[in-house]
């Protein structure tokens, strides 16, 4: 048996003296699960993937990706947006650095597209929570809208529509990353693990608290009965929602958990997830600076509909 | 000397410019501290991932906030 799922048992049915299928019980159960569950892979992955990180930067990405098009430098662009750090705050550097250096608009978009999709938080909070299959099909799902995504943008030609000073932008070399020793990338390692946790553990508070008292109290097959796999228009509306949230969706995967538990489809769920993280308002906002709105509507219609396709075909074969 | 912090107003960069005031401040030497916040002005410098410090116009830090005395020890070289 799982020992954290042993600890949750004991702590709440024998410390607590909770009795099992209550409605109390078995939310507090869950939280607790959840909770526990989340935290120890949330601090492993981030380490883990932080260290990887030192050896990996947008500069030597740049470097590799080059001035090439092909569908596999998008693909590849689209790997390292895994990889590379995001915050909505870099995107914009990022942008200019790579596409003001020659990198091709649609690989650039690839990268743009995937990384704030994927990344290694994400992919530990829903491993913890939805399972390592559903989390399998997050990421290469992600990658995969990345990939197609900026090969139509590429395909398009769309260049004209980003922001003329992008492309007289002087990109100079940076910083070389080769020289840290392998002390200071542990400690660079375990910094943004204290960050990211620090950061986002009351959102996965929150949200598993929620989970849980949805988990104990609604009704079984609720979610089945009113957005289920028959009812075509709950993925573009899962899909709508998610633009204007931008809470952190590390809380928003255990409350996703708890709906799925209840009926709701895991192509639906996920296809929620992926609008809330790739489609953000401020997101969006923030790149008005280098693209013009057309470009925007583009980039919002092309990855909207990949999410769309994504959640229906999940929803068939789930 | 002339020191500018590169970032776009994130917790992190704030946290960077208070440690590099501090150790200016502690080490008691004449510097003209810039913020840099025109995305522009950051790509402009090689700067992918802020915060950043660059210190006569050579980048020494980017993505990461050192703690003062770390800072300190930068600058002095």
């Amino acid at each position: 048996m799982d020992p954290i799922l042993a600890f949750a048992d004991w702590l709440v049915y024998g410390i607590f003296g909770y009795e099992a299928g209550t409605h109390a019980g078995d939310a507090l159960n869950f939280f607790v699960y959840d909770v526990i569950k989340i935290f120890v892979l949330l601090m492993t992955m981030i380490f883990l993937v932080s260290y990887i990180r030192t050896y990996i930067t947008p500069e030597k990405a740049r470097k590799f990706l080059g001035e090439r098009t092909g569908i596999q430098y998008n693909l590849m662009a689209a790997m390292v947006g895994v990889v590379t750090p995001f915050c909505s705050c870099s995107s914009v550097p990022i942008f200019i650095g790579f596409v003001g250096a020659g990198v091709p608009l649609g690989v650039t978009f690839s990268f743009l597209i995937t990384s704030p999709m994927v990344n290694e938080a994400a992919v530990a909070v829903l491993g913890g929570s939805i399972g390592w299959a559903a989390t399998a099909v997050y990421v290469i799902s992600g990658v995969l809208i990345g990939t197609f995504g900026g090969y139509i943008i590429g395909k398009l030609k769309l260049e004209h529509l980003v922001e003329d000073f992008v492309y007289k932008t002087f990109i100079g070399e940076g910083l070389d990353p080769e020289t840290m020793a392998w002390q200071e990338r542990r400690d660079w390692a375990w910094g943004e693990t204290k960050d990211i946790v620090l950061k986002v553990w009351p959102y996965i508070l929150i949200g598993v608290g929620v989970g849980a008292i949805f988990h104990g109290y609604a009704p079984e097959g609720i979610m089945a009965q009113y957005a289920g796999k028959d009812n075509l228009l709950a993925v573009p509306v899962a899909v709508g929602l998610g633009v204007p949230l931008y809470s952190n969706v590390m809380g928003l995967i255990p409350i996703a958990e708890s709906l799925i538990g209840k009926g709701l489809p895991v192509g639906t769920a996920l296809a929620f997830l992926m609008s809330v993280t790739a489609l953000s308002l401020p997101e969006l906002i923030i790149l008005k600076k280098v693209l013009k709105p057309k470009l925007i509507m583009y980039f919002v219609a092309i990855v909207a509909t990949g999410i769309i396709i994504t959640g229906y075909v999940f929803n068939l074969i789930l | 000397m002339k020191i500018e912090i590169l970032g776009s107003g994130c917790a992190k960069c704030r946290t960077l410019e208070a440690n590099v005031r501090e150790a200016v401040k502690e080490m008691a030497i004449d510097v003209e501290i810039v913020k840099v916040d025109d995305f522009a002005e950051i790509a402009k410098r090689g700067v992918m991932v802020t915060p950043a410090l660059v210190v006569d116009g050579k980048v020494l830090l980017n993505g990461k906030v050192p703690k003062v005395s770390k800072i300190k020890k930068l600058l002095a070289r």
